[in-house]
């Protein structure tokens, strides 16, 4: 990718009137010709795909632990702002110090007043969403405290200077041999090499130092227990459970959405989370954290923080039909059956999250006026509907939002809503209203076209883009319509 | 999300044929043959000239009031409680699916229900309700299947069509390894992101030339369109049609 679109979201002016930030055909256009890339990331989907669907042999059972994941999600949903208390009693008892933030900005502000309260120089981190969503390393890095992803993935794009392109790995868009290189590049004493074993100890290597040095951890939650003050974080490397228990001050950082009423709820869940992301019957490390170190335990931190993050969460809450993309348990399955994700790859959305749960998140977080294209950057597949284990009617909720953005709701439900209106297309849509109310019209009208369409110039805008690579479509001689009463069918 | 259409009790003797705005403008041979397949089971066939199109484009793109005018026009031409057959997943599933959603709070909520519950995909229908029995009357072919997105994930149509094909002793049946995957028709979204769906149709023309087959049978025309029109376009033309034209060509009633 070139280091211009390596850089934060630009503006792009279509030239019909609106303005969006994200500039999802343009990004498009460049990742659909860089061929290593389509490469990595189609061969990654394929083999993530096949080994989702080894781990649900049985439609029945799968169609049964996704009713009981998204029933969870719902329920605990439904209660959220009591549990979210509930919550917040609980680790306070347990000695869990929880902040309330309801801006990323005021998240980074909380995060360093805690550090700079403890003079934290160094950091290690453990894989987090939320903590992209703050662009936390960058706002720390400002202030002098050193953020060191620990997660494999998410250490080769910090060394990258890269954005995460997938929820659960982040750094799928690479092959050995980029990251051969980097290390080579970034890694003192490293050669290049693409023995991946080589290139794991290279960074465990540098991790371990890391871990000894550091004055605070950071981490993620997956989910939160209301009922006993539990963070459960999952991971596969085992550096989510060193970042959280070796240095001596730990800061968790979550969206309010993840939170469950239960401990009996956590097992259907782990039972979807790590099948459905990487195809994993379980994932290696399962996190419990309820409190600090106690008297006379070994390990552990001396103190832990939770920060609780809203970013725009709240407004998604008050919408009924919004609200069930807060369901989502970012495993990741919607991207890696995307069709649109596998070819394009997660920088083309130019958002924290991309694939088929971006394109409904980020329009409701940053504003549709930010990102009108990204719910149209969908040809309405269902593939993501089909295997959302918390069944997040993905399509709809894309369609929804193209409807905002069209003409937005009475409650203002989406930041931004009405900016992708243009005279142009509602006066199309007014005009196939006004043809296909009216039979008579349509008759004459379909019948005009089955007589003349031939000369309709290949080069009209929406044919000259459908004709880039297609045929123009060729109408038939007599309509369905006339064929019907010229064979004598009824028609009534 | 797929809601799955139930048998009804009873043989209906006549249906009412819902042809779709795009096989009425360029695949009118399929919906006629769609029709005499029904009529050749002995049902009687209604093809309301009143009829227009399902409204999937304009709700798709978020223009909900425009989609309402256009599917009420439906449910006038469409006044009879008789089933209502769609030679197209993706708008029968427009009907089955969403015309409840789109009128959900509206006036005539109950009518939209109602529309929705007789609606039903072709295949499905040959299979389930008319049990169709064909005996193949054509010379030796390999064929390929091309399921659409909406007739799997909304109508929850898997296996129908291709058991209608294999029940043709003179076809051979190849299927595609890639078959669950999108052809990026999608409507608008091949004009508004024509460069992404140009890849997912190049990809899908690879899939379906690498099975060997002679011919691409699917059960939705918007598909079509997409993959034989780029097939011609690379100048590697491939026969496709859909289902009906085919089973009718090749099948006597048994
Ligand atoms: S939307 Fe569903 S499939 Fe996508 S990341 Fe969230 S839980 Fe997983």
């Amino acid at each position: 990718m070139s280091a211009e679109l390596k850089t934060a979201a630009h503006v792009t002016n279509h030239g019909n009137g609106h303005v969006t930030v994200t500039n999802f055909a343009g990004r498009a256009h460049v990742a659909l010709n860089d061929k290593p890339l389509r490469a990595n990331f189609r061969r990654a989907m394929d083999g993530l795909m096949a080994k989702r669907a080894a781990q649900f042999p049985d439609a029945g059972d799968l169609a049964k632990l996704r009713a009981r994941g998204a029933a969870i999600k719902e329920r605990a949903l439904a209660r959220l702002p009591e549990l979210l208390e509930q919550l917040e009693a609980r680790c306070t008892e347990n000695g869990i110090k929880v902040h309330w933030a309801e801006t990323t900005g005021e998240a980074n502000r909380i995060v360093l007043d805690i550090f700079q309260g403890h003079g934290v120089r160094t950091v290690v981190k453990g894989k987090s969403m939320v903590s992209e969503e703050m662009h936390l390393n960058a706002f720390l890095g400002e202030h002098g405290i050193e953020a060191v992803e620990s997660d494999l993935g998410e250490y080769i794009i910090q060394l990258a200077g890269e954005m995460p392109s997938h929820i659960v790995m982040p750094c799928i868009h690479k092959n050995k041999m980029q990251i051969g290189q980097l290390f080579a590049e970034h890694i003192e004493g490293q050669r290049y090499t693409e023995d991946v074993d080589e290139l794991t100890a290279a960074a465990r290597r540098v991790m371990r130092a890391r871990f000894a040095e550091a004055d605070a951890g950071i981490s993620g939650v997956n989910f939160a227990v209301a009922e006993t003050g539990t963070l459960v974080l999952v991971e596969n490397e085992g550096n989510g459970r060193m970042s959280t228990t070796l240095p001596p001050l730990h800061v968790a950082v979550m969206g309010i959405e993840k939170l469950v009423e239960t401990m009996a709820d956590i097992p259907p869940l782990l039972a979807l989370l790590p099948r459905s992301a990487t195809g994993q019957p379980i994932t290696t490390y399962v996190n419990m954290i309820t409190s600090p170190r106690k008297p006379g335990e070994k390990d552990g931190p001396q103190e832990i923080h939770l920060v609780l993050l809203d970013n725009g969460r709240t407004r998604v809450y008050a919408d009924l039909e919004l609200r069930e993309t807060l369901r989502c348990i970012r495993c990741g399955a919607c991207m890696n059956h995307c069709p649109v994700y596998a070819r394009v790859g997660g920088h083309t959305y130019d958002a924290v999250y991309p694939g088929p749960i971006g394109k409904i998140l980020t329009p409701q977080i940053a504003g549709l006026d930010v990102a009108e294209d990204l719910p149209h950057a969908s040809s309405l597949c269902n593939a993501c509907v089909e295997v959302c284990p918390v069944k997040i009617p993905i399509a709809d909720i894309l369609v929804r939002l193209r409807r905002e953005s069209v003409r937005p709701s009475a409650s203002q439900a989406v930041k931004g809503g009405g900016s992708g209106w243009t005279l142009s297309e509602a006066s199309a849509w007014t005009g196939w209203k006004w043809l296909n109310a009216h039979p008579l019209l349509y008759r004459m009208g379909t019948g005009v076209l089955s007589a003349l369409g031939h000369l309709i110039p290949p080069s009209m805008p929406p044919l000259k883009a459908w004709t880039s690579v297609r045929t123009k479509p060729k109408f038939a001689a007599q309509t369905l319509h006339q064929l019907a009463r010229d064979k004598g069918f009824d028609d009534e | 999300m797929s809601t799955a259409a139930s048998v009804p009790a009873e043989r209906p003797s006549t249906v009412y044929f819902f042809g779709t705005c795009l096989v009425d403008l360029f695949y009118p041979e399929a919906g006629l043959a769609g029709m005499e397949l029904l009529k050749r089971e002995g049902l009687r066939v209604v093809f309301p000239q009143g009829q227009t199109c399902c409204g999937q484009p304009a709700r798709n793109c978020g223009f909900f009031e425009e989609a309402r005018t256009v599917v009420r026009a439906q449910f006038a031409a469409f006044p009879e409680p008789w089933p209502i057959i769609v030679p197209s997943g993706s708008c029968a599933g427009m009907m089955r699916v969403h015309y409840p959603q789109l009128f959900a709070g509206e006036p005539d909520q109950a009518q939209a229900e109602a529309f929705a519950s007789r609606v039903y995909e072709l295949s499905w229908f040959l299979v389930h309700v008319l049990d169709l029995k064909l005996e193949d009357k054509g010379e030796p072919v390999t064929v390929t299947w091309h399921a659409s997105c909406h007739s799997m994930r909304e109508m929850g149509i898997t296996d129908e069509p291709k058991r209608l094909l294999r029940s043709l002793s003179n076809v051979t049946l190849v299927e595609n390894p890639r078959e669950r995957e999108c052809c990026g028709f999608g409507g608008t979204f091949s004009v508004r992101q024509p460069e992404v769906s140009a890849a997912m149709v190049a990809d899908k023309i690879a899939s379906v030339e690498a099975t060997g087959a002679s011919e691409m049978v699917t059960g939705d025309c918007g598909c079509m369109m997409n993959i034989s029109g780029a097939m011609e376009k690379a100048g590697t033309p491939m026969r496709s049609r859909h289902l009906a034209e085919f089973l009718l060509e090749r099948g006597d009633v048994r």
